[in-house]
């Protein structure tokens, strides 16, 4: 099993090294997301609610995932999913996708981060923080939007499909995350924040648990 | 006859939870006064909405094991019979929060919850009108399912009940149900007003599950 993933993982890899233009679309993408929010709300840095401030982060990192998850199960051909299915187990598969989708969300809202706060102002107070729960969302983000993505690829109009089956289901998450780092923003005391922490954690377990059991049945069709 | 015990059983309940209801002494709480008799018929929904989609999941599940539509049918009408009775939940609360919380949408935590969890079943009509095939119909709209339900569970059971600002009874300060009420005079119709609204729900459904099979029938010859 574990000798199987890491090798899919490093093909997800490659392949999105060797086509950048991906990579660089969704970095793009981000930028310009979050130029228009910068310029929509037509002010300096620094003069935006704390509230708003991560609120419109967590949005413009939402839309992002969503678009830079979608593509994971849509892009690929009906003859390489025949070619994956023959070489390995539909659970590797969905597991060597999700770390894959972690690793490119954790990089692209890292980048989120360095621009917003850049253009939007940094009213971070407990930065540590702040960047667990970005963790902790990209994972959660990822293993939630994976087996959606596998869903939508099913039918037809999978592009408005992804959103529609997406939001609802990952709502719960996203208000967490933004309670979250809220607490990391106000430089709350750390251990006000655990029971947010631990209830992340375990909707990430569940959300996870339900996509290893459920991606084999979906796989088979 | 011996079939129908459970019909006469929901009928007489919830005739019953609607005399009772309406006519039985409750307790005088602040805020609250007549309008608790809403117990009855706005709760009850919500209880009847989580059996029902239990119900649907559970068949979803069934369904995955052996691949018989006879479980789809099964799955997607007690599913859209959980959503009509989450829509009598969101009207009979927008009713009653008008008169005792001055409008009808507060954007109480519970509230937003009821919303999003009729969201997710929305999105899974949508995607089950966007597959063609009855059997990847089945198979997708059945892993959508049982991932939907287990996304929703932190949204109704847990994230309501970490914020301590819910407007609803027994939140917050308000006056509850189990606080003062010790004298369980709305108990007895409270709990058989459940149990007749969920055989109510699950009568309509096995009524459209039996056309479905009908219509499926008549197809083949």
């Amino acid at each position: 099993m574990k000798a199987q993933i890491l090798p899919l993982v490093k093909k997800e890899l490659l392949s999105e090294w060797r086509q950048r233009y991906a990579i660089n679309g969704m970095i793009l993408y981000l930028a310009s997301t979050i130029f228009v929010c910068y310029m929509s709300f037509g002010l300096k840095a620094g003069t935006i609610d704390a509230i708003t401030w991560n609120a419109l982060f967590w949005i413009i990192i939402l839309f992002t995932a969503v678009n830079s998850v979608a593509k994971s199960f849509i892009q690929d051909k009906e003859g390489r999913m025949l070619y994956y299915y023959s070489i390995t187990s539909p659970e590797s598969i969905i597991i060597s996708k999700i770390v894959y989708n972690a690793v490119l969300l954790i990089v692209l809202s890292g980048i989120g981060i360095l621009i917003y706060s850049f253009v939007m102002g940094n009213p971070i107070q407990d930065l540590p923080l702040f960047l667990l729960a970005v963790f902790l969302g990209a994972i959660g983000f990822s293993s939630g939007l994976t087996m959606i993505s596998g869903i939508a690829s099913k039918a037809s109009n999978s592009g408005t499909l992804m959103a529609v089956l997406s939001f609802p289901v990952i709502i719960p998450l996203v208000l967490m995350v933004i309670r979250l780092s809220k607490n990391a923003m106000d430089g709350i005391d750390r251990s006000a924040s655990t029971d947010e922490i631990i209830t992340l954690l375990a909707i990430n377990l569940i959300v996870g648990a339900a996509s290893y059991l459920l991606f084999p049945y979906l796989w088979r069709s | 006859m011996k079939k129908n015990w459970w019909k006469i059983l929901g009928v007489a309940l919830v005739g019953y939870a609607i005399l009772g209801g309406f006519l039985f002494k409750v307790p005088r709480l602040n805020i609250l006064n007549e309008t608790i008799r809403n117990l009855n018929f706005h709760v009850t929904m919500w209880f009847g909405m989580v059996i029902l989609l239990t119900t649907s999941m559970v068949y979803a599940i069934k369904y995955l094991k052996k691949g018989d539509l006879h479980y789809d049918d099964k799955s997607v009408e007690f599913a859209k019979v959980g959503i009509l009775f989450g829509v009598l939940g969101i009207l009979t609360g927008a009713f009653w929060a008008n008169f005792t919380w001055g409008e009808p949408w507060s954007g109480d935590a519970k509230q937003n919850a009821a919303a999003i969890c009729l969201l997710i079943y929305f999105a899974y009509l949508v995607l089950r009108n966007s597959l063609q095939d009855e059997q990847q119909k089945g198979r997708v709209s059945a892993v959508y399912n049982i991932f939907a339900y287990s996304a929703m569970i932190p949204l109704l059971f847990i994230l309501p009940r970490l914020s301590p600002d819910s407007l609803h009874p027994g939140n917050g300060g308000n006056p509850g149900f189990n606080f003062y009420d010790l004298d369980s005079k709305l108990r007895i119709v409270f709990y058989p007003a459940i149990i007749g609204w969920t055989l109510l729900g699950a009568w309509i459904a096995t009524l459209q599950i039996r056309i479905k099979a009908i219509t499926r029938a008549t197809e083949d010859v």
